[in-house]
């Protein structure tokens, strides 16, 4: 097949001018100020039975902390919001409460304005974060327990905090150099600036009784049978360090790039002008992933971004939210168009992509058979990430379309194994039920350390 | 548009918006900016005794309670009568009153309770060409220590005693400002209308300490660590007011008093409230200062609006309306059953209803209706009390449906279409019995 081949591929760093990329990454959602506080406060009805506290996977009380708000008593709603989610700060971000509490408050039903139920739980951690002179929970006797924690990601933390918070010494082992694990290396800048990330793991193990052990790797420099044997349980919450392959030659290719990836990169430098950008981008995936890499890659510089998704927008694992700040940014989401064949110029690097239109004229998605070519500078695969069951090879623990599988309490199949997080089959992919995975997995290892 | 015009006591106004005796009146330039504003008169702030005048604290005169949005929602002020010497507020009342002939010019006066002060006062009052005198019995701060204002809207014989001496001096009407900080409101009008007073005005400001200041320990205004009750206005005070009026225009000795209706009045709406509970004229401070004199503009439309849409032509049309309704509890209907009716249409299913009701009242509101989120009377239990009515977000989601017919499913009773009160009611003991003869 003869394609015609766009002119030379343009990928450059430093695309912007310095201060644009201040104002590019600067928070997506200023906080609030006193004052808004408690005029969003008093929009909030102090609902029965609050449809947003049954929608919140962690059951933060959030009628109860908004009227704290409003009663001038920050530290109070802070200290409501972290009982039940340590990392209210980071959810108060990056929760897609679009579709959590706020898609049920009845403001929204009522008046498509749901209470800024984000923005309150922001604005009461951010206080309690910054006034607090020590860490607002206190451990319990020391039990004499220790537990393993395999991976410092928002469901490990989590556990490890209950955990340290009951009076057990827990050790939480990272593969990477950073403890932190999606919040440090996934989020979106934009979702999280000022080293919000790692304050937050500051002052989550504030509580005492946590070590942290990075750059250890569960199979690589650790196995699980040592941890069975040295602690007194375990907890895994590796994350999915793997990712989906589009399944085309060429993948390997200069230009073709992880998205997973280059947002941990971009996360992790401190020069964004340093990041190789692409006039014309294209984006393949439809979920939270494609949406950060194309809007921060638009916020880079680039000139051209087009996600692309094979089925229709509805079905997007974005949510709508998400889909209208990555329009605002500038990028195009084309529906119904899978990706073919990549498209190599001279060197062999990526010149553009091939893509199928597709259908689901039965409940099947197929392709048209009809295609189009959109050039590209760079293709980022944001389809999806897998679980890397290699550290529990031989073991008694047992998958579930590829990922762990625990039941309710997040036991694995594995005697003194818990696990929980995007790492369990079932899991949601979302900061705040990784965090509840943690809890409930460390209110059942508790119960049972304790015999109780 | 309706004639707003008034004629209240004989002083003529173009309409029942007057500024109260305050800070917005102390000075010809502030009035003359209510008039250009389109107030129909000013009671002129309250003028003392001739020579050294009081004199204000220098720290904050005003303490308030907000809304979360800062909405003003009470104010209160530990000021004084006028700081300025009688000569100039005298000279300035006359230039203001020839230039706005007119408006209604009336001077408010507190001197000490001695029949001398009070003659050596009213003729120089009356030269000025005011058209009317308020007495200040009613400030609850500062001067009330030295035996002026509330302290004497407190003692009804003092109230009657001052008023006749204004009547025998002077020969302006006379309107008595009533102190609400007393047990009855009726005892000071009935002294004021025995003293031969013309009209009462209430209602006063409230004795109060807006907050504490829980850092300091101070209440609020602090002046250097120490606060003082003040006087409580605004919105807060107008359900207050408007009882105190309603107790005055239906009580048997004071029916037909004119009154000149004060507390809280923010829109035309509650100046139209008042009206209907006989007030001749409106008087007008906390929207003032809150917002400035252009609020006028809205009372003046509004009003003359909504009498228009109603047919009213004028203020006479509607005046007392609403006193022959404001009755004693034993005479209210105990046979009129009403439930509350939730709109399902209309209902966002917040549940305040149904917390309300479950935890405070009768248990007649559902959470829970076949495993799904769902609130409605049940009639068996509603005793119609209106609290759900009350906290409901949401306007005329619940409303009260009178039952007509039929029994009331709570009492099993029949519904009875006759009228009967307490005062007939088995259950009272001194109930009129029928057979008795």
């Amino acid at each position: 097949m003869t394609i015609s081949v766009p002119a030379a591929r343009d990928v450059k760093p430093g695309r912007l001018a310095p201060e644009e990329y201040s104002t590019n990454f600067s928070d997506l959602h200023p906080p609030l100020d006193r004052h808004e506080a408690f005029v969003e406060a008093d929009r909030c009805y102090f609902c029965y039975d609050a449809p947003c506290m049954n929608a919140c996977p962690t059951s933060i009380d959030i009628p109860l902390f908004i009227r704290q708000i409003a009663a001038d008593n920050p530290t109070g709603a802070a200290k409501t919001i972290l009982k039940s989610n340590i990392m209210g700060g980071m959810c108060a971000r990056v929760c897609p409460t679009e579709t959590l509490c706020e898609e049920v408050c009845v403001r929204e039903v009522a008046e498509g304005k749901p209470v800024k139920i984000g923005q309150l739980q922001r604005y009461a951690t951010d206080y309690l974060m910054e006034t607090a002179a020590t860490h607002p929970f206190t451990r319990a006797e020391p039990t004499g327990k220790r537990v393993a924690v395999v991976g410092a990601g928002p469901a490990g933390l989590s556990c490890a905090h209950r955990l340290a918070a009951l009076g057990h010494d827990v050790t939480v082992f990272d593969a990477r150099e950073k403890a932190g694990g999606l919040n440090e290396y996934g989020i979106a800048a934009y979702k999280s600036v000022d080293g919000f990330a790692q304050a937050e793991l500051d002052f989550i193990l504030g509580i005492g009784g946590i070590e942290i052990k990075a750059s250890t790797a569960l199979g690589r420099d650790i196995a699980l049978s040592d941890l069975t044997a040295d602690f007194d349980a375990v907890f895994l919450g590796m994350g999915l360090p793997g990712v989906n392959d589009l399944g085309l030659d060429g993948e390997d290719a200069e230009g073709s790039i992880d998205a997973v990836d280059y947002i941990a990169k971009l996360r992790q430098t401190d020069d964004l002008a340093s990041l190789p950008v692409g006039r014309r981008v294209v984006v393949i995936g439809g979920g939270m992933t494609a949406i950060d890499v194309a809007t921060q890659v638009k916020l880079l510089g680039a000139e051209d971004v087009t996600i692309c998704y094979r089925r229709g927008q509805e079905a997007m694992n974005a949510s709508e939210y998400e889909q209208e700040v990555a329009k605002t940014a500038g990028v195009t989401i084309r529906h119904w168009l899978k990706p073919k064949s990549l498209l190599r110029g001279e060197g062999g690097a990526i010149v553009g992509i091939e893509l199928e239109y597709t259908a689901q004229p039965n409940g099947q998605l197929i392709g048209t058979g009809e295609t189009m070519i959109l050039p590209a500078d760079q293709v980022f695969k944001a389809i999806g990430q897998t679980f890397d069951a290699g550290p529990l090879a031989g073991t008694a623990i047992r998958l579930e379309k590829g990922r762990i599988l625990t039941d309710e309490k997040r036991r694995t199949s594995l005697a003194k194994v818990w696990a929980g997080g995007d790492c369990i089959f079932g899991g949601e992919d979302l900061t705040v039920v990784s965090v509840e995975d943690g809890k409930i997995a460390a209110m059942d290892i508790h119960a049972a350390l304790m015999g109780a | 548009m309706a004639d707003l015009s008034t004629n209240f006591l004989g002083i003529k106004s173009p309409n029942p918006f007057w500024l109260a005796s305050a800070p917005p009146t102390d000075k010809a330039y502030n009035v003359e900016r209510a008039f250009e504003a389109g107030w129909g008169g000013v009671v002129w702030k309250t003028l003392g005794s001739e020579g050294p005048p009081v004199v204000n604290v220098n720290g904050p005169r005003y303490g308030a309670i907000w809304g979360p949005d800062r909405r003003l929602l009470g104010l209160n002020n530990i000021e004084l009568i006028t700081d300025r010497d009688l000569e100039t507020n005298l000279r300035e009342i006359a230039e203001v009153k020839r230039r706005w002939p007119d408006r209604a010019m009336i001077a408010s006066i507190m001197v000490p309770c001695e029949e001398a002060e009070w003659k050596a006062i009213l003729p120089r009052v009356e030269d000025t060409g005011a058209d009317g005198i308020e007495l200040n019995f009613g400030c609850p701060h500062g001067m009330s220590e030295r035996g002026m204002g509330a302290a004497v809207g407190q003692v009804p014989e003092y109230i009657q005693m001052v008023a006749e001496w204004c009547k025998m001096y002077s020969r302006l009407p006379v309107i008595v400002k009533l102190t609400p900080n007393i047990t009855d409101i009726r005892y000071p009008a009935r002294a004021a209308k025995r003293g031969g007073a013309d009209a009462v005005s209430l209602i006063n400001t409230i004795s109060s300490i807006t907050s504490v200041n829980l850092d300091t320990f101070s209440p609020e205004p602090s002046i250097d660590g120490k606060g003082s009750h003040g006087g409580y206005c605004g919105p807060a005070v107008k359900p207050i007011a408007l009882n105190m009026v309603a107790e005055i225009a239906r009580d048997g000795e004071t029916r037909g008093l004119p009154i000149s209706g004060i507390g809280g009045v923010t829109t035309w709406r509650d100046a139209a409230e008042f009206i209907a509970l006989g007030c001749g004229t409106v008087q007008v401070c906390t929207a003032a200062m809150t917002y400035g004199f252009k609020i006028v503009q809205e009372m003046i439309d509004g009003l003359s609006d909504w009498m228009d849409e109603r047919g009213y032509r004028t203020i006479s049309d509607f005046q007392g309306m609403a006193v022959p309704n404001v009755t004693d509890w034993q005479y209210l209907n105990l046979n009129y059953v009403t439930k509350a009716r939730i709109d399902q249409d209309l209902c966002i299913k917040c549940g305040r209803c149904h917390i309300a009701c479950e935890d405070t009242s009768h248990q007649a509101i559902t959470s829970m209706v076949d495993g799904v989120r769902h609130f409605e009377v049940m009639d068996d239990e509603c005793v119609g009390c209106n609290l759900c009515v009350n906290v409901c977000p949401v306007e005329d989601c619940i409303t009260m449906e009178q039952l007509v017919a039929g029994a009331d499913p709570r009492t099993g009773r029949p519904i009875d279409p006759n009228y009967a009160n307490w005062t007939q009611h088995p259950n009272n003991p001194m109930a009129v019995k029928e057979a008795a003869e």
